[in-house]
């Protein structure tokens, strides 16, 4: 492991924040566990709490959550720069951080959204969403990561995004679900384990290329930005 | 040996200048960078340690710009003035983490050299989170030193520390620059950098107002007259008597009192009792108008 790795991990699960990630998966095992004890048609809750909840809201939320921690809280706090004044060229700084990221976000969500999609239809519709899932939180990571660095409040902007854009803006007009990781999550898994359950709109390839384009364009953002980061005077 | 090297350095944010157009070369030694609160140091310091893009000139450590070029951390390290570290490490996992981001052939070993340095062994294996502020900015020292740089720059590094913890910081960063590194550090307190360095460089409203020895430039300050604010129970007559005296240049007569400007700071004060009391006239205010920094520093602008 690498040592950014490491300081980012014990920077992550050392603080208080970290514990924000639990109520949310909890709360989506908790429902698919109680509708289908309940006896629920999965046609009634599976879109409401697959989708609804654990697509449009777990995912991203805690993705922003983790995304924004692993760099934005360092640059917060200042501790950044102990690992700035190193002679580590930058994509060695942001890519151990953007693994930590997604790792974390990708194993806090995948494993209630497989219980949760096993407990509507199948293991195999819960292996579609655990899959697709992850790779809606790499996207997702890469993409706070990369506003970590750009403003200098980036969970306002990223909530302004999953709440206004993919969750508002998204039923009212179809052309931002071109730009939403939340409709490519969608499409994979929709793909991966076709059901009645989720309704994709956007197409598999473009769901594909869109998802591999905001994770890569967003990483070398990130470690272009980072190049360029300037430490703020607090004195002048 | 390293030189860092300034040319024609400004920078600005928006319409507030903040540093303007200074150049400067640091060789081996002890540099003292001096200057009022809100003088520019800490943007200058930021330019130097490349965190801060210079938005005109020029900043190399050896003919290589600082800005963009994280390479040159393997030459260089910085003390920041914000009193930031990772709580949850202990000053040995601190430290050793640093030595290994800069991929030292022997980790451990050169953290415990540094740590040795600042003398935190006794404290190295508790969490940074239960240090005082001065075994906190040791800490960061040991960081900054784990590779031996050429240059190290420290921002304020005094601020928080007991007699006895700047004493022992004193004594580290001489023995660094005698032994042929580069050290720059900032410091708004005029006695602080007196007993550390003998070079200065005296910034003043984001522009370099002086550098040097700094008794030289001690020296010229004290050509330049003192002022006093004079109360007493007749100002008229002690004006009148005071004019008359070797050691006094001017004075002013006001409704609060006498302005003073004595050439000789020690003949005047010795002057004044003998003076008030051959006349009779109780003195009820003496007091030394411009002994702050800011006031020293303008007069190098002026100048």
């Amino acid at each position: 492991m690498s040592t950014v790795t490491w300081i980012t991990a014990r920077g992550l699960f050392g603080r208080r924040r970290f514990l924000l990630l639990l109520p949310l998966p909890l709360v989506l095992l908790g429902l698919a566990v109680l509708c289908r004890s309940l006896g629920v048609d999965p046609g009634q809750w599976g879109p409401p709490v697959l989708v609804g909840l654990g697509l449009a809201v777990v995912l991203p939320v805690v993705a922003l959550i983790i995304g924004t921690g692993v760099l934005g809280a360092e640059i917060d706090d200042g501790t950044v720069v102990h690992i700035l004044t190193k002679p580590l060229p930058r994509w060695q700084i942001v890519l151990p951080k953007l693994a930590v990221a997604a790792g974390v976000t990708a194993v806090t969500v995948a494993v209630p959204l497989y219980v949760a999609g096993v407990l509507a239809d199948s293991v195999r519709l819960g292996l579609a969403l655990a899959v697709a899932g992850a790779l809606g939180a790499l996207a997702y990571s890469a993409l706070f990561l990369a506003l970590s660095l750009v403003t200098r409040r980036p969970v306002l902007l990223g909530l302004v995004y999953v709440l206004i854009w993919e969750g508002l803006l998204g039923n009212f007009v179809s052309g931002t679900k071109v730009l939403s990781i939340q409709q490519y999550v969608i499409a994979l898994a929709d793909r991966i384990a076709p059901t009645g359950l989720l309704e994709t709109s956007v197409s598999v390839p473009v769901a594909s290329v869109m998802t591999a384009l905001v994770s890569v364009g967003f990483t070398v953002l990130a470690i272009d930005r980072l190049r360029s980061f300037s430490v703020a005077g607090e004195t002048s | 040996m390293s030189t860092l090297s300034l040319t024609g350095v400004s920078r600005w944010y928006g319409n507030v200048v903040a540093v303007n157009d200074i150049s400067m070369a640091l060789g081996p030694g002890v540099t003292g960078l001096l200057g009022p609160n809100g003088a520019g140091k800490t943007t200058l310091l930021h330019m130097m340690a490349g965190f801060l893009a210079p938005s005109r000139g020029t900043v190399t450590l050896d003919d290589e710009p600082t800005w963009r070029n994280p390479d040159v951390y393997r030459r260089l390290g910085l003390v920041s003035e914000r009193e930031a570290v990772q709580g949850f490490l202990t000053a040995y996992e601190f430290v050793l983490a640093s030595a290994k981001l800069h991929r030292l052939p022997d980790p451990a070993a050169a953290a415990r050299r540094a740590i040795d340095l600042v003398e935190l062994e006794s404290a190295q294996d508790r969490r940074i989170g239960t240090y005082s502020k001065g075994m906190r900015q040791r800490a960061r020292v040991a960081a900054a030193l784990v590779h031996d740089p050429q240059v190290l720059l420290l921002d304020e590094p005094f601020n928080g520390m007991d007699p006895r913890q700047r004493l022992h910081m004193m004594q580290l960063l001489h023995t660094l620059g005698d032994a042929g590194r580069t050290i720059l550090f900032s410091s708004h307190i005029l006695e602080e950098v007196e007993q550390v360095s003998g070079t200065v460089q005296v910034m003043v409203a984001g522009r370099l107002a002086a550098s040097g020895d700094f008794r030289t430039i001690r020296r010229l300050m004290t050509n330049r007259p003192h002022v006093f604010a004079v109360r007493s129970t007749d100002d008229r007559a002690l004006a009148v008597a005071l004019i008359a005296e070797a050691s006094v240049s001017g004075v002013e007569l006001d409704p609060t009192g006498l302005t003073v400007r004595a050439g000789d700071y020690g003949a005047f004060t010795r002057a004044l009792p003998r003076i008030a009391l051959n006349k009779g006239i109780r003195v009820r205010q003496l007091v030394p108008s411009d002994e702050s920094l800011e006031s020293v520093f303008s007069y190098l602008v002026e100048a």
